[in-house]
């Protein structure tokens, strides 16, 4: 291994990760004038070479090869369900998918484009208000971000227009809106795009959701539905409900990626670079341990070089921005038996269910869908149901979100059917177009037990100590999920399926199958540095020249899928760097 | 201030290092500014800076049916560069295509059109280059094979298809159109590519602006004509079009892709305009053949390469996406004689331009690997006789050479 380290000149600004988080901080940082530089360990990837409309809807290749996911062999950390348990390392991706080369998950989402409710940002405050000082569990650590949803939504509403965000506001300007979803946040503006075109599964839905008392809405979605130009003058194509989203690159620019929304703005900046196949393997301190001096990266050669800056910014998605700050030595590990330490802490993840609904008589075409195509209902999501009495928090957005009708894997069949031959066969023909999905995507609370840390034993190939996974369903979300998806299985049945299978998590969690990509915690902001790694701006309470962007910083998961919430949060973020930070370098928030 | 400021300090290097003294010195501001538009509008740049060389050193090859010809050093280094010529001699180049020791120039240097230029907008052109830095690098422009490179033999070329002189105001026509004219004819040199020419590289009498095939692509027809022209354009979809490279119907790709990046982006509104009216007023009333008949076989086989290959992009009525994917419903490539653009996107797949106004740059991904000659003859057939379209059908030994061509010069 060669460990000389060749030392480059200095740049302002450091980004590690070219995904959302590190597009959108690359963007608004190039505009002030300073130098700055972004790594990425994976390759490049733009549309025109890389998602080929000729071969982009290849299911072998993209969704069960994974090729735009970074592989075991590549990077890969330990799990285990417990402390007691001995972790071993994760040699095939499957509950989560991590992303590599430009647009990371950015590149490989879906599209569902969620912002978090009020509650969900002050979500200690408000439980405790409501159901009483002791209404919380020792063991669950929710917290209040230490931001509000009203201070984000300027930011959340940037984000959207960039990425050119269709569905239908709820709540506009304090007026609820007729078919969006009442139950949202404030909004200052509607979507920028309206909704999809509804498939037939997700009217059905609506209707039979409708008809039970409940108000559905069209599901925010990233997949356009028309021509739109953003505010970098980028523009996106109409979505052709292709289904080939989630996993795969878009070849018709109609998915906002960092690649189509902001790469080609970014790339025009001479004051940005982008540096791909290098991976940043620790962010270098000064002696006093106050001060990053610039980050550390080796190259697809092997080389390793360091990279000076005065400003060093970590957006490589949740767990990657975490294991930085291990290998950094920044900040104190978090230890459960102590529970001292905030770094790791607060790791959490995302509870979802599923009803399979068999039908004698529909035709669904499932194969005309896309990632962000759908209804939902947000009755049982988060604090908008009475909890007294139900011995959990959280809940669940309950959708009909079809997002692909692949035919390798979308296969699906009632109980009972062998799983291959000839009587298989028979019956995915005969389920194939007459069966549809409602689905529940629940809230994931923090819990003393689940936790990052380094492991031990095992080494990645850099020769760093793996990151380890310690992480199980705590019962709080077991119970979550199994009241809301028995409140999803009644517009189930009000949507006339013969017969409904439900698919609800039980524990242990399991590692093996995919579940979701929406890992979160670990560097969590808040309004104190005695409960919180990054300050409410996502800067670093001990290194105020760092900031750590992305899922890291949720203290707690809600009921929606985070991206918007990730991308508002850069944007809050790189707002602070440019008004304040630059202006008067140092910490944004006193201790 | 993005452009302003380098050429400020250009003149500050320029008085600083002692050259050229008396220019840098005797020039006002505006006049420089003037110039260094002009010099866009011209699209110097295109030819005489190669990629990452510093502003006019020359030494761009540029491909001609006859052979390379290296563009010169137009710095102010008085050696390898314009520096030591006087403002007569460089006029003569313009305006007449001899160069500074009186040898014929060749018409790769579109002196052709320049010579439309008037004296004070050629010599605001030379002051602004005279306050670029002064590069060291000699340029040996000819490098055409023989008989070629004999420089006499451009003699006898001017004589048959070099109409000298300055440009003269049509008095029937708006002072829009005649700002236009003289753009267009003069410096902005529509007339090099889009010109039909003839075996020597020589105008066609009935040829103006009527579409030409270089560098392996057709330069379109951009008459007013509504057939293979730009007619059924508005003056602002060509205005949108050159500022930001695409508009409603179309999106600029190849040589063109150039022309807006170093020129057209840059220039004004009313200049675009002005262009604009004058290219719709340009009529080659062109007749279009009878489409193929939608039963004809290539037509059925094309309808369906265009259903599982085109479709998601350019639309099942062909029209496209605004700004996005052309309209290849009356697009003037598709619709070409020669349809040399429509089988190398195909082939080898296009980018558009990305200009500051309009950053994304759609790609169309080459087909080469997965359309045989025949379905993709089958689809330039189908697509050239499609939703009113109408052209002459292709052959697939048109794809067979151009696919060995794109394998000779990938």
């Amino acid at each position: 291994m060669n460990t000389e380290i060749k030392k480059l000149p200095k740049k302002d600004i450091a980004i590690v990760g070219l995904g959302w988080a590190g597009s959108i901080m690359a963007i608004e940082l190039a505009k002030t004038g300073l130098d700055v530089i972004a790594f990425e360990r994976g390759p490049w990837r733009d549309t025109a070479d890389d998602f080929n409309v000729g071969y982009v809807q290849d299911e072998l290749r993209y969704v069960v090869q994974q090729e735009l996911m970074i592989t075991a062999a590549e990077d890969t950390y330990t799990f285990r369900n417990a402390s007691h348990q001995t972790a071993l390392p994760i040699r095939e991706y499957g509950s989560f998918l991590l992303g590599t080369g430009l647009g990371g998950s950015g590149a490989h989402w879906s599209g569902l484009t969620w912002r978090y409710n009020p509650t969900d940002f002050e979500l200690r405050s408000h439980l405790t208000r409501r159901y009483g000082e002791k209404a919380i569990p020792d063991d669950l650590l929710i917290k209040d971000w230490g931001i509000t949803y009203d201070e984000l939504e300027p930011y959340y509403t940037k984000f959207e227009r960039m990425a050119g965000i269709g569905g239908k506001g709820g709540v506009i300007n304090g007026k609820v809106q007729e078919g969006g979803n009442p139950f949202e946040g404030n909004r200052s503006e509607d979507f920028p795009l309206p909704p999809m075109k509804m498939t037939f599964a997700a009217k059905l839905f609506a209707e039979s959701a409708r008809k039970i008392g409940m108000k559905p809405f069209p599901t925010p979605s990233a997949n356009a539905s028309g021509v739109y130009t953003n505010t970098y003058g980028v523009t996106m194509a109409p979505c052709t409900y292709c289904g080939y989203c989630s996993r795969c690159g878009c070849a018709n620019y109609s998915k906002s990626t960092p690649q189509t929304n902001i790469i080609p703005a970014l790339m025009r900046y001479s004051n940005f670079t982008a540096q791909v196949q290098s991976e940043v393997l620790h962010v270098v301190m000064d002696e006093s341990g106050k001060v990053a001096t610039g980050v550390v990266y080796i190259d697809a050669s092997g080389q390793r070089y360091e990279q000076p800056a005065d400003l060093v910014i970590l957006t490589a998605f949740t767990i990657p921005n975490v294991r930085l700050l291990f290998a950094s030595g920044i900040g104190e590990p978090y230890d459960p038996k102590t529970g001292k330490g905030l770094i790791g802490k607060n790791y959490a993840y995302q509870t979802n269910s599923s009803i399979q609904l068999f039908f004698e008589d529909k035709n669904f075409n499932p194969f005309i869908s896309g990632g962000g195509v759908g209804q939902g209902v947000d009755e049982y999501n988060g604090d908008n149901f009475d909890h007294n009495g139900l011995g959990f928090f959280g809940g669940a957005c309950i959708m009909s979100n079809v997002t692909s009708g692949w035919p390798i894997t979308n296969r699906m069949t009632p109980p009972g059917t062998p799983k291959w031959g000839r009587e298989w066969k028979k019956a995915t023909k005969q389920h194939y177009l007459s069966t549809t999905v409602v689905r529940t995507q629940g809230s994931s609370y923090p819990t003393r037990s689940n936790y990052l840390d380094l492991d031990p034993t095992y080494k990645d190939r850099h020769g760093r100590s793996m990151m380890r996974l310690t992480f199980d369903f705590p019962e709080n979300d077991l119970k979550m999920s199994a009241y809301v998806t028995n409140k999803a299985l009644d517009v189930a049945k009000a949507m006339g399926a013969s017969q409904t299978v439900m698919h609800v998590p039980q524990g242990p969690y399991n590692i093996v199958p995919f579940q979701s990509t929406h890992n979160t915690g670990g560097a969590i902001m808040g309004e104190s540095p005695t409960d919180s790694v990054v300050n409410k701006y996502l800067q670093s309470w001990d290194v105020p020249n760092l900031f750590v962007i992305g899922g890291s910083a949720f203290p707690q998961n809600a009921g929606y899928n985070p991206t918007a919430t990730v991308g508002a949060l850069a944007y809050w973020a790189a707002d602070a760097i440019v008004k304040q930070y630059l202006k008067q370098p140092g910490p944004l928030v006193q201790a | 201030m993005k452009t302003v400021k380098p050429i400020i300090t250009a003149t500050l290097l320029a008085v600083l290092s002692g050259t050229n003294v008396s220019y840098a010195a005797n020039t006002f501001f505006p006049d420089i500014e003037k110039g260094r538009y002009l010099a866009t509008v011209g699209d110097c740049t295109a030819c005489h800076t190669p990629e990452g060389a510093k502003p006019m050193s020359g030494g761009k090859a540029i491909e001609t049916p006859f052979g390379n010809l290296i563009a010169p050093n137009l710095t102010p280094d008085r050696e390898t560069g314009i520096g030591a010529w006087t403002d007569d001699q460089f006029l003569r180049a313009m305006q007449e295509g001899i160069g500074h020791n009186g040898e014929y120039l060749y018409g790769a240097f579109p002196y052709t059109a320049y010579t439309k230029v008037s004296k004070p907008d050629l010599l605001a052109i030379r002051a602004y280059l005279n306050t670029l830095e002064p590069v060291h690098n000699k340029v040996e422009s000819n490098q055409l094979p023989f008989p070629f490179n004999i420089r006499e033999s451009l003699m006898g070329w001017n004589l048959l298809f070099f109409k000298k002189g300055e440009f003269k105001p049509d008095p029937t026509q708006s002072a829009e159109w005649n700002r236009g004219a003289y753009l267009a004819e003069g410096l902005a040199h529509c007339s090099t590519c889009h010109n039909s020419k003839n075996f020597l590289g020589g105008d066609t009498s009935d040829g103006h602006l009527r579409g030409y095939t270089l560098q392996g692509w057709v330069a379109p027809t951009i008459t007013g004509d509504k057939y293979q022209g730009i007619g059924n354009w508005k003056a602002e979809d060509i205005v949108e079009y050159l500022r930001t490279g695409r508009n409603q119907f179309a999106a600029a790709s190849g040589p063109m892709a150039e022309v807006i990046t170093n020129s057209t982006q840059h220039m004004q509104s009313d200049d675009l305009r002005a262009i604009a009216i004058y290219l719709l007023s340009q009529k080659a009333d062109i007749k279009p053949p009878k489409p193929v008949s939608p039963d004809d076989e290539a037509m059925k086989l094309g309808q369906q390469v265009y259903a599982v290959n085109c479709s998601a992009c350019h639309m099942a009525n062909g029209e496209g996406v605004a700004k996005m994917f052309p309209s290849l419903k009356g697009s003037g490539s598709v619709l070409a004689d020669d349809p040399a653009t429509l089988t190398r996107v195909i082939l080898r797949g296009a980018k558009a331009v990305s200009t500051d106004a309009a950053p994304t740059g759609p790609a169309m991904p080459a087909f080469a690997w997965r359309l045989s000659d025949k379905d993709a003859a089958a689809v330039m057939t189908f697509v050239r006789n499609s939703w009113g379209n109408a052209a002459p059908p292709v052959s697939s030994s048109v794809v067979t050479k151009a696919r060995q061509e794109a394998q000779a010069n990938p």
